[in-house]
């Protein structure tokens, strides 16, 4: 566990950031991203709030995970056959609500202007799938404590960076003539769509080639497979 | 309010995903390919029939501070069956649809739903609206699901659609489909098209 590699480390944290960003490549957390994303300042908000849970949750659930729900993590306790995995969504979520709660409550004691910025944010993120996500990828994928703690700060970053990006393109958007029927949801989907675009150009850094072989959902098996074709495909061309 | 009132409410004029800006996340991530969308429709109308149908049983006795939890704990309850189930009888599935199964439990859709109706509504009407909410958010997944299925791969449900002869002449797929940018403009394509054809009549500003 506490063998770190500095590189490998590096490239969870800007992957997650920029080439899997969890809102443009994943859609997490895209009910709340609708909705506050019409003014920058509330964005901004929203977005600290989400990585500030999110480095708290993942952590914690996955010291839950390693130690009470895998199959044998009781062994112990005297209870060896014991396999709680089933469990894991119905925990995840109850952490996440409780912490949730929790740090309201702290920031609410000790910081009543910080608790003034965010307090409204806090209930919001407990129904947030970015979160609930970042907890399931996370066992999805194997990772150790180290991994995971820059995986959920990476992906809070990013999606604090998605919501902002879009805030200011909304704000411009308000002084733009857009057809009747495409205004509000419609044309916030298809900017989103664009945007998504652009943080694909980040696909061509290869950060992860030695945790390519550990992915194992058929999902991101697709999408590389795609992109190399693609690539040879390009390279064949020329 | 009658049973069709409401199904033709919940699927048109105020279809979750198209108008009310609920449960978008599942809506694109899993539109891949059609089979995918179906799968995940029918979990996610089980999940919010089911839990609208419970919460209205027990709407007397939910204290209202605490409603959040009660709910969470309901839904989560039923979104781990429907995962178990997965996992048993359709693995495949369930690898392809990897978290987004467990995401039904932060789905806006089953939340809003409860909080919206059943806290405030008889049991079998709240089934109904479930019933309803989910065919409308289905119907949705569906629709976004073949066309990427077809312009990305020519096949539909695995099968070939686009025939041979046009590949010879030239014809290739588009790849873009196959990947999320193109999820989120064709829902904002799709949206237009259903707010010109006059749905959503109770949508958000």
């Amino acid at each position: 566990m506490l063998n770190i590699n500095l590189n490998h480390l590096l490239g969870i944290f800007i992957t997650s950031i920029f080439i899997e960003n969890i809102l443009l490549a994943y859609f997490l957390g895209m009910c709340s991203f609708l909705a506050v994303s019409k003014r920058v300042d509330t964005a901004m908000g929203l977005g600290i709030a989400v990585v500030f849970v999110l480095t708290i949750t993942a952590p914690i659930n996955w010291v839950i995970y390693q130690y009470i729900l895998i199959p044998g993590a009781l062994t112990s306790f005297g209870l060896p056959n014991i396999d709680l995995t089933f469990l894991k969504l119905i925990t995840f979520i109850s952490v996440i609500a409780a912490v949730v709660q929790l740090v309201e409550m702290i920031i609410e004691k000790f910081s009543p202007s910080l608790y003034m910025s965010l307090g409204i944010f806090l209930p919001l993120i407990a129904v947030n799938c970015a979160v609930l996500g970042v907890s399931s990828f996370m066992v999805e994928r194997d990772y150790n404590l180290m991994e995971t703690i820059i995986y959920s700060i990476g992906s809070g970053i990013g999606w604090w960076l998605a919501i902002i990006s879009m805030a200011s393109i909304r704000e411009k958007l308000l002084y733009s003539n857009i057809p009747k029927n495409l205004e509000g949801l419609g044309i916030t989907m298809i900017t989103t769509g664009i945007m998504a675009l652009g943080f694909m150009c980040f696909g061509g850094i290869d950060l992860m080639k030695e945790n390519k072989e550990n992915l194992n959902s058929s999902y991101e098996e697709k999408i590389s497979m795609k992109f190399m074709e693609k690539k040879n495909d390009f390279i064949f061309r020329k | 309010m009658s049973i069709k009132n409401i199904m033709k409410t919940s699927i048109w004029y105020s279809n979750p995903v198209a108008f009310q800006v609920l449960g978008v996340c599942s809506a694109l991530a899993v539109t891949v390919q059609l089979e995918n969308s179906l799968v995940m429709g029918i979990s996610l109308t089980l999940v919010v029939a089911g839990s609208n149908f419970l919460l209205s049983l027990i709407r007397n006795y939910i204290p209202y501070n605490i409603r959040i939890i009660v709910e969470l704990a309901i839904i989560s309850s039923l979104v781990n069956i429907i995962d178990e189930l997965l996992l048993a009888y359709y693995f495949e599935m369930s690898k392809a649809l990897s978290v987004f199964v467990g995401l039904i439990i932060t789905n806006c859709i089953v939340m809003g739903r409860a909080e919206a109706f059943a806290l405030a509504n008889k049991p079998i009407e709240s089934f109904w609206d479930g019933i309803g909410n989910g065919i409308g958010y289905a119907l949705v997944l569906i629709l976004v699901g073949s066309v990427r299925e077809i312009l990305g791969s020519g096949c539909l449900l695995g099968y070939k659609i686009i025939p041979d002869i046009l590949y010879n002449y030239g014809y290739v797929d588009n790849g873009l489909m196959l990947f999320p940018p193109a999820a989120f403009i064709l829902l904002g394509i799709l949206i237009f098209c259903l707010k010109t054809a006059g749905g959503g009549n109770g949508e958000e500003k």
